[in-house]
């Protein structure tokens, strides 16, 4: 690039500088429907708005109230009485001329009962402020779609939820934070091998010699001590230290003293490069193992399978279970031409591999049926180049998160008793600490189910239609019946002192049966589940109200556009937790903004 | 507009007993009357990615009277993230433009901005601020804000913190998908220099490499902006805004890449390299500005329980969070109520004070030093030098009889007095 820079590489480089522009292309040619323009909808949407996207549409069924000019900075005083969904996208717009806005003045419930074909159009769907059963006919539609990437975000009091909903997130050019170089010192390919050889340490003077690129220094170790222990490498730990000592043997040394050499650093620091053998990631390993590259692969397969089956043929053909070298080095103490010949080795290596790869590509191409030239050679490149962090994460459909049937009551019993906090800090097994973050998604459900029966939520006002008055309410009264409704949350997950067999009888308005404790008792697991759900959250959940705060939903709508923008620049790994077998699996978000911490559940 | 309608949402928190709230939550409407009234001030520094943030979540928080300071003006490269700025604001200064903004859109509010520097302002302008919020981007800043608030620190006789004399301040910060928030109680939580280890030193290459052994683009970028700018354009100052200036460098890279053989250099590259750009997005900043907004309407009103005291967030790979508590340094040279120093009881004042300027933790804090103990002057700077001077060549263990006894070191590189609490016992048992 030259130093004539364009308005919009000037505008957007400080997130450029994360995701580049390929990433900004995908974000640039992404079309959003945001249902509720709340201050949860409307901040999220700014952010994203902000960034580039194509365009937006707003679907929200209300007008702007005195309500919205206390937690929403998207309307303005001059609006009042106006339809918000007009309001929001007017201002939105002055955020960023070249994202086009429109808005659908209607309730979005009512467009998923009455015109799912509404969702056709776009790429991702956020839904915000939405109930379970609506979001679960909303997930139905958004994946019949064959397009639209479903998130649900929502700010309730103090507590946070987000959920993305797909069939599969597939991430191609994953940013990880730390990795460790591909250097192949354990199992060096030929050429690097006579590269490394080419060298005489012993005869090279004293610049060259403090100058030689660790790499070389290694492999020379390394070649060492193999022909002294039977050509095996290092194992033992012992061996492992008798090895570093080899290396820092080789300094060059003036009056029996080692001569300050960076490069002889180096390569004691990098020596574990030798003796660590090379395993392919265990997710990688998972993914090339997927039916979907397998069996299941098809002429419409995703050029994602394509190309991981590709990699399948080229780990078990050519590279003799390795993938293909990524081929960049980390920089390292040596001159420039020696470090730049070490470079090219590395490079050449690596388009000996891509370009393996994509024979494959291109016979599996022919086998399916589809052009050989549908995949280009830039995006094979790409693949190979990041081979060791694909990734492909799978969600559950809400239906199956929140059926009894499906529900996996287990992990949910597992999150109330491990508590608050990443980490899982505090709780143990302990008994459930007062603040449990798997509590609060149940909670939530609770919630809605409280709604259901009474067309208001738990402490609540009674009226949040516009123009009637907020009668009082005592949030103390609504405890039992939120209580009961999460008693029967955790019934459907298979929970609970009292599992109902038939979801759907009701709670039948009734205070009796669950009350007192919410059934904490006996050590039992469901029983220690329960317990979770103690007195102090309850009363929390109803002291809130449903109330939308300003600075949760500032929260959550960064939450939310960060991961709208992971979904659609697939470049990072989504909101997920990884199983023992590390499989990354989906997961829920719960934000305690009562405690500062994060929760991510599996369920 | 109906004030109890436009805030149901806050006040159905503020207005209702809880369970997990803070020391000494009182609900009720007062409250709210507090945060709209002119005895609750609140400072944002920094009008920037999280200043933009803040000063919105603050508005919308019910607080009205809010300043806000920032030396800088818009650039370009800010409209993606810093949304109350537009592209025809580009040159004009942050802080104005931000609280025009708010006010005008946030009926009631009145943010009033500072175009300047922190270090401009006096102490008293800071300490007349119920709490202050930092979006800053550098630690050199944060540790100025730091030094401001631990200087009105007071400890009384028993060591304890002067509650009177705690200034709440709430720091946060932001790089790429990541961020952090915390809350700083000076003398209860750790301070920023308790934890300073927390900011990882700098990357800098070696001279030699630069000017002898170039290996990435990097290294010759460098080389054009610190080795040969001064060469070819001596006595010139380097102007990281000045186009020209980065363009040179951009060009001068560009050659000495290609007459190496060296692949990568662009103008983009150019820039943050020197500039030393941190990346930064609207998502990020929205999440870290909420949480320090939320952690600042807790230690307001206490209507819920706080951040004590450091929350991390990473966004870039799943999301993930950590809530920690640090603990304080005892030995932190800016907050302590008396940081633990051996000394030989025998030592002269004047060797007490050299061994100060020596110590590798507390030196760098002191140019000329005067102590004091209690409210008797040992040594001191200005008009008592002549009287205290004699001082300076009397014993130690004469002058501060008591073992344990805490020491007032005052500076003019200090914000507020460092306090030293002098040991006698290991020196007397030698």
């Amino acid at each position: 690039m030259g130093p004539v820079v364009d308005p919009k590489a000037k505008r957007y480089d400080r997130q450029l500088r994360i995701w580049g522009t390929h990433g900004q292309q995908r974000l640039e040619s992404c079309c959003i429907c945001l249902l509720n323009c709340g201050p949860t909808g409307s901040e999220t949407l700014k952010n994203l708005v902000l960034g580039g996207i194509a365009s937006f549409t707003i679907v929200d069924g209300q007008k702007v109230e005195a309500r919205d000019l206390g937690n929403n900075f998207l309307v303005s005083a001059s609006s009042l009485g106006e339809p918000r969904a007009k309001v929001v996208t007017e201002l939105l717009q002055e955020l960023n001329e070249s994202v086009s806005g429109s808005y659908v003045e209607e309730v979005p419930e009512v467009l998923i009962a009455d015109n799912p074909e509404f969702f056709q159009s776009f790429d991702l769907v956020i839904a915000t402020q939405m109930r379970e059963q609506d979001m679960t006919k909303l997930d139905d539609i958004c994946r019949a779609t064959g397009r639209a990437k479903l998130l649900i975000v929502r700010s309730y009091g103090l507590v946070g939820y987000l959920r993305a909903s797909l069939p599969e997130h597939r991430i191609v050019e994953s940013k990880p934070d730390s990795q460790l170089d591909d250097m192949r010192l354990n199992q060096p390919w030929p050429e690097l091998v006579a590269f490394a050889a080419s060298f005489d340490l012993a005869s090279a003077d004293d610049v060259t010699h403090a100058h030689t690129p660790y790499v070389v220094i290694l492999l020379q170790a390394a070649s060492a001590w193999r022909s002294a222990h039977g050509g095996r490498l290092p194992g033992t730990s012992a061996e492992k230290a008798a090895f570093k000592a080899s290396v820092n043997g080789m300094r060059r040394t003036a009056d029996g003293v080692p001569l300050q050499e960076e490069n002889f650093d180096e390569a004691a620091k990098a020596a574990f490069h030798v003796y660590g053998t090379y395993e392919i990631p265990k997710e990688v390993r998972g993914l090339l193992e997927d039916e979907a590259a397998g069996p299941r692969l098809r002429a419409d397969s995703d050029e994602f399978w394509v190309l991981v089956a590709a990699l399948r043929a080229f780990v078990e053909g050519e590279g003799q279970g390795t993938l293909p070298l990524e081929g960049s080095i980390p920089d390292m103490h040596a001159t420039t031409d020696l470090y730049l010949k070490l470079q090219a080795v590395y490079r050449e290596k690596a388009e000996r591999d891509t370009a393996a790869v994509e024979a494959h590509v291109r016979q599996i191409l022919g086998r399916l049926g589809r052009p050989a030239d549908s995949i280009s050679r830039e995006t094979i490149k790409l693949y190979c180049r990041h081979a060791r962090h694909l990734r492909c994460v799978r969600y559950r459909s809400l239906a199956e998160e929140c059926s009894p049937e499906t529900a996996r009551g287990e992990a949910l019993a597992a999150a109330l008793r491990a508590g608050g906090g990443s980490g899982g800090r505090g709780g143990g097994d302990l008994g459930a600490p007062p603040c449990c973050d798997g509590a609060l998604y149940v909670l939530l459900r609770a919630a809605d189910r409280f709604f259901a029966q009474t067309g208001r939520y738990p402490g609540a006002p009674a009226a949040l239609s516009p123009g009637a008055g907020a009668s009082e309410v005592d949030p103390a009264d609504d405890i039992p019946l939120l209580r009961q409704a999460a008693m029967q949350v955790l019934s459907d997950a298979g929970l609970g002192p009292n599992p109902r067999k038939s979801p759907d009888s009701g709670a039948g308005g009734g205070l009796g049966g669950l009350g007192g404790g919410g059934g904490a008792g006996g050590g039992s697991l469901p029983g220690t589940a329960a317990g979770a759900i103690n007195e102090d959250l309850l009363a929390e959940v109803c002291r809130a109200g449903a109330a939308e705060l300003h600075v949760v939903a500032a929260f959550m709508g960064g939450v939310a556009a960060q991961e709208a923008i992971k979904l659609v620049t697939r470049q990072f790994e989504a909101i997920k937790l990884v199983t023992r077998q590390f499989v990354p699996v989906a997961g829920t978000l719960i934000v305690n903004s009562m405690a500062a911490t994060t929760t991510v559940l599996e369920l | 507009m109906d004030d109890a309608e436009r805030w149901r949402d806050l006040d159905l928190l503020l207005t209702r007993a809880g369970r997990l709230v803070g020391p000494g939550f009182e609900p009720g409407p007062e409250l709210r009357e507090f945060l709209q009234s002119p005895d609750c001030r609140v400072l944002c520094v920094g009008a920037g990615g999280l200043g933009c943030e803040i000063l919105k979540d603050l508005a919308l928080s019910g607080v009205v009277h809010i300043d806000v300071i920032d030396m800088d003006t818009i650039d370009v490269s800010n409209l993606n993230r810093q949304f109350l700025f537009r592209m025809k604001d580009v040159g004009q200064p942050k802080a104005t433009v931000a609280a025009e903004r708010i006010n005008a859109r946030v009926p009631g509010v009145k943010v009033t901005p500072v175009f300047g520097r922190i270090e401009d302002q006096p102490a008293d302008w800071y300490r007349s601020f119920s709490l202050i919020i930092l979006g800053l981007d550098s630690l050199e800043a944060r540790r100025y804000m730091n030094s401001v608030v631990c200087g009105f620190l007071e400890y009384d006789d028993e060591g304890q913190p002067d509650q009177s004399t705690i200034k709440p301040m709430v720091d946060g910060g932001t790089e790429g998908f990541k961020g952090h928030a915390r809350v700083i109680l000076p003398g209860f939580t750790p301070c920023f220099e308790c934890t300073l280890w927390l900011f990882p030193p700098q990357t800098k290459f070696p001279l030699c490499t630069l000017a002898e052994t170039p290996r990435s683009p990097a290294h010759c970028i460098e080389y054009a902006h610190l080795i040969l700018w001064g060469q070819v354009r001596p006595g010139e100052e380097f102007d990281t805004d000045n186009e020209e200036h980065m363009k040179w460098v951009y060009e001068r890279a560009a050659e000495r890449a290609k007459q190496y053989g060296i692949q990568g250099v662009t103008f983009q590259l150019t820039q943050g390299v020197v500039k030393n750009i941190i990346p930064a997005i609207a998502s990020t900043n929205a999440i870290i500005s909420a949480q320090c907004v939320l952690e600042a309407l807790k230690t307001l009103t206490c209507f819920s329980t706080g951040l004590d005291n450091y929350m991390m967030y990473v966004g870039s790979s799943g999301l993930y969070s950590l809530t920690t508590k640090y603990d304080k340094d005892p030995a932190c040279p800016v907050c302590s109520p008396g940081v633990p120093l051996d000394v030989d009881p025998d030592a002269t004042l004047q060797q007490f004070i050299d061994q100060l300027l020596a110590d590798p933790s507390l030196g760098k804090h002191l140019s000329a030093p005067s102590v004091s103990y209690g409210s008797t002057n040992l040594y001191a700077h200005g008009i008592f030098e002549a009287d205290t001077r004699p001082n300076l060549s009397r014993r130690m263990g004469d002058l501060v009889a008591d073992d344990g006894a805490v020491l007032t070191v005052n500076d003019k590189r200090l914000r507020g007095p460092m306090r030293v609490k002098v040991r006698y016992g290991s020196a007397m048992r030698a």
